[in-house]
């Protein structure tokens, strides 16, 4: 049962061959809910240390903010709802890694990839469909609870107005495709680089430090603040929770997200379509 | 089988007094009285709602296997093979009966017994992957304090009969699935253990590979007398290892006996693959018949406890023959025949 | 009776008779099996070990790349303390050499626990494909095998960090009054410390004999402890404090021996001799993890897969 719904990946295309693009990618976006929920225990086990993190996180953020109070232009309570919305967007984000990248790479390893190559369906598109699926899961999963919790323990800024909610979910939904197309970037360094393992850690170690999972990037200093705040991984938890404080203009925002995503998707073209002529000239 | 159950007090007594060593008068080197395992199966009936449900995994399973016999272990998956096994090597607990390997209670003295024999899971390497092969080895040496010169004489005569020379300077992920399991097998036998358990030796191995692997065992059980202990898919394995199978499902021992009497009391076939030089009507022979005809290639059934050869021979002598093939029956063919018969004769004995 | 077991075995193996009565002879329970069992463990953690360092030789860029990392992850980590310090001057009253003091201990305790047993979080990946069960059927003790698994030198990259910050926290320390029991209570809280986060390491395992799928419950205790104590307890609830005292004494790792040489108050009215505790409740620690690993083995061996 659970081998069967791990095998859930571009093995199942040949199939679906005749159905409209559209409702396959909804199938595979479907299919990639499923697969993460149906670890249970793992999801209540994450439930569980992500709200331990956040409360310990939230208790240091407290005697900083009350040293200082309005760092980084934020309050005591925005600087706390900005720690339970890194936990709660931790896994949705894959900040920690842990997608669908290892998959990837393992597949372009062993060169299964190729195959995947000549399939119908375009690579990007169907990892795509597949990773946001998961990421809702784990944004409904995984980040609801320990949200709840962090407003239950501690006093959280949470906006009234319902219009706030749907921009900051917006912003998510953007911050989600940002990590995605940027992820798929690094898999497929994998059809040049020997190992995958070192890449992927690199990557983890930037994601977890300028994402702002160890500190909000509008705390960090001079021109590191600066840089940190342009890069992609400003995308993923300081961009919605800056829409969600009103800390942002949402428009402005989005356009930065949308922005990285479009640089980023259309860099992951590029690289598909070398690694596909690679595939093509060394006969897979 | 007869005799071992009336002295299954005499038995007690003496462990009673000893149970690190100990023997029964016919040598049994491995002894199961009433041996059950039963777990408890949580099946998931809703979103947060579980149901318990007992599952007999291994339901009073009673034989002897004695010291130097080579037992061949089978039956459909999920039928208790590997339950069985795990219990033998120490891995579970049985949940009822009385089980001894070379007079050891496997499950409370396991570190003890693991000394003793020798485990080959089929499927699951526990060679070193990114090591020599002979790496492993060494390991083996030093966690089963092989003395220095009974490991160089075992591992030479592995090496020998396994062929494994050139193999062990080779990183195990470069040896194909054939020499891995030698290889396997190799690790297993370096201590020099009384019993050797191999759970699917066979299993994916190409046929010049088996055929490696089970001269290798014969010779194993003929020369140094370990008594071997296979679970297999493979009715070959049987034919050629084993005097003795036993058959286990749905947790029960079904048969223990010589394969030919399986083969009698499954009343299963073989098949006679011919290929003719043209197409011709079924073949019409008395010990045979035809099941199925494409063009020149005919199949016909006989049964399995005959030979094939004074078949062959007389269809040579009549017809125009260009090839064939025999076919053995598959252990599941075998075991669904077994059930067929027994549900027969329920039936007539009913009415 | 004991001649008739070695008759049995044939000629080939009559000659071991001798060295089996002696060699098994250990294995009995009693004080001195006890003690055999320990040393067992030992030996067969150092082999497997060897081999996985052997094996990681294999791939030595890859090697030297993840303990870059691993070096550059723990750097970042206290980094960013460096960053809070350099829009503050006190946190929860505390300095950066006094906050980098129990950030020290900290790390080193929890990068020599991750390095000895931090791959038993994989024991819920073993019972589920079935591996374990060939550690089960080898002459040695199960939780060497399982702590020896996957053991990885890169994570030396953690405690180097945790040493050079100590050593940065001991050079800047200016306010503290250094004694002979304060010099000596620093490595024996470092080891003791090790020890704890061991136990917890332990006992995660054994819980992931009930809940396969929970690792994850354990890195709460594990990375989530050791971001704990590398805050002044000051900072925390009150409720967390004595939880972290009385039910899951992490406290004992780093926080009261570390209070006591820097001169801070305790939390929670605690007397002053509780600063010198911790090998005790390390040891009481690992016993009960042990009893937890016992049992945990136990039933999977009752239940199975």
């Amino acid at each position: 049962m659970r081998t069967k719904l791990l095998r859930f990946g571009p093995d199942a295309l040949g199939k679906a061959g005749v159905v409209g693009s559209g409702r396959l990618y909804a199938a595979v976006a479907v299919g990639g809910f499923r697969r993460y929920a149906t670890y249970r225990t793992a999801t209540l086990a994450g439930v569980f240390t992500n709200t331990v993190f956040g409360v310990i996180l939230a208790s240091t953020y407290t005697a900083l903010w009350d040293e200082r109070p309005h760092l980084g232009g934020y309050d005591q309570s925005d600087a706390l709802t900005y720690v339970w919305l890194g936990q709660a967007l931790l896994t949705t984000m894959c900040v920690m890694g842990t997608g669908f990248e290892d998959e990837l790479i393992e597949r372009i390893r062993t060169g299964d990839i190729a195959i995947d190559l000549y399939r119908p369906a375009d690579l990007q598109m169907w990892w795509l469909a597949q990773d946001l699926g998961r990421a809702l899961f784990q944004f409904v999963g995984r980040g609801l609870i320990p949200f709840a919790v962090g407003a239950w323990l501690f006093d959280l800024t949470l906006p009234a107005s319902p219009l706030t909610w749907l921009a900051f979910l917006v912003a998510v939904a953007l911050g989600a495709l940002v990590s995605y197309s940027f992820r798929f970037l690094v898999a497929l360094a994998a059809f040049w680089l020997m190992d995958g393992a070192g890449i992927v850690q690199m990557t983890w170690l930037a994601g977890v430090f300028c994402s702002g999972m160890v500190l909000p990037l509008n705390v960090f200093p001079g021109v590191l603040g600066e840089v940190v705040r342009a890069l992609p991984w400003a995308a993923l938890i300081q961009a919605p929770a800056d829409v969600l404080l009103g800390a942002a203009d949402p428009v402005g925002t989005f356009a930065f997200q949308a922005g990285w995503a479009v640089a980023l998707l259309a860099a992951g073209r590029f690289l598909q379509a070398a690694a596909t002529r690679r595939v093509v000239v060394q006969g897979g | 089988m007869d005799g071992p159950f009336n002295e299954s007090f005499n038995e007690s007594f003496a462990d009673s007094f000893n149970g690190s060593s100990h023997d029964s008068s016919h040598d049994s080197f491995i002894e199961l009285d009433g041996v059950e395992k039963v777990f408890d199966v949580r099946k998931r009936t809703g979103f947060m709602r579980s149901e318990r449900r007992e599952v007999r995994a291994v339901d009073s399973i009673s034989f002897r296997v004695a010291r130097g016999e080579m037992v061949g272990y089978i039956g459909p998956n999920g039928a208790g093979k590997s339950t069985t096994i795990k219990m033998l090597t120490g891995i579970l607990t049985p949940s009822g009966g009385r089980l001894r390997v070379a007079g050891i209670d496997p499950s409370r003295e396991r570190t003890r017994l693991a000394r003793r024999i020798g485990v080959v899971f089929g499927q699951r390497t526990t060679l070193w992957w990114d090591l020599p092969l002979i790496d492993s080895y060494r390991l083996m040496h030093r966690m089963y304090r092989i003395p220095d010169a009974r490991y160089r004489e075992n591992l030479d005569r592995c090496v020998e009969l396994l062929e494994l020379a050139d193999l062990l300077d080779v990183p195990v992920r470069q040896l194909s699935l054939g020499q891995r399991m030698r290889g396997d097998i190799a690790a297993a036998l370096l201590h020099d253990p009384e019993v050797l358990y191999l759970d699917e030796p066979t299993i994916g191995l190409d046929v010049i590979s088996k055929a490696r692997v089970r001269e290798f065992l014969r010779d194993l059980n003929t020369e140094r007398g370990t008594t071997v202990l296979l679970t297999t898919h493979d009715l070959q394995d049987i034919e050629q290892l084993c005097s003795r199978v036993m058959v286990i499902d749905h947790g029960r021992l079904m048969y223990d006996g010589p394969l030919t009497g399986l083969h009698e009391v499954g009343d299963s076939e073989r098949t006679l693959v011919v290929d003719l030089e043209r197409e011709l009507p079924p073949i019409e022979v008395p010990s045979a018949r035809v099941v199925r005809v494409e063009g020149p290639r005919q199949w016909l059934a006989f049964p399995a406890s005959e030979s094939a050869a004074p078949l062959v021979a007389r269809i040579a002598a009549e017809y125009p023959l260009v090839d064939l093939s025999v076919r053995d029956p598959d252990i599941e063919a075998v075991i669904a025949k077994m059930y067929a018969d027994q549900a027969e004769k329920a039936g007539r004995a009913a009415s | 009776m004991g001649v008739s077991g070695a008759v049995g075995t044939g000629v080939r193996t009559g000659s071991r008779a001798h060295d089996d009565r002696d060699g098994w002879g250990a294995w009995d329970d009693g004080p001195l099996g006890r003690w055999e069992r320990v040393l067992d463990g030992v030996r067969a953690y150092r082999m497997i070990a060897g081999m996985w360092i052997r094996s990681t030789m294999a791939y030595r860029v890859s090697f030297v790349m993840t303990t870059i990392g691993n070096l550059t992850a723990t750097g970042l980590d206290f980094l960013a303390i460096v960053l809070m310090f350099s829009r503050i001057d006190r946190l929860g009253g505390y300095s950066l050499p006094e906050i980098a003091f129990l950030y020290g201990l900290s790390a080193i305790s929890f990068g020599t626990a991750d390095l000895v047993v931090g791959s038993m979080d994989r024991l819920g990946r073993r019972v589920r494909d079935g591996t374990l069960d060939t550690l089960l059927v080898r002459p040695a003790p199960v939780l060497a095998q399982v702590a020896a698994d996957r053991f990885a030198l890169r994570r030396l990259g953690r405690i180097t960090q945790g040493l050079a910050v100590l050593g940065y926290a001991l050079l800047t320390l200016d306010d503290v009054h250094w004694t002979i029991l304060k010099v000596l209570l620093v490595p024996v809280t470092v080891i003791s410390g090790g020890a704890i986060f061991c136990a917890v390491f332990v006992g995660g395992a054994a819980f992931q004999f009930v809940a396969r799928d929970a690792s994850e419950v354990q890195n709460a205790f594990t990375y989530g402890g050791a971001t704990l104590l590398q805050y002044p307890p000051g900072l925390f609830a009150r409720d967390l404090v004595r939880g972290v005292t009385f039910v899951l004494p992490l406290a004992f790792v780093n926080w009261l021996p570390a209070l006591y040489v820097l001169g801070r108050p305790y939390p929670l009215d605690l007397p002053e001799w509780v600063a010198f505790l911790p090998p005790l409740v390390a040891a009481g620690c690992c016993a009960l993890a042990g009893l937890a690993w016992r049992a945990g083995l136990r039933s999977y061996r009752s239940t199975g897969s």
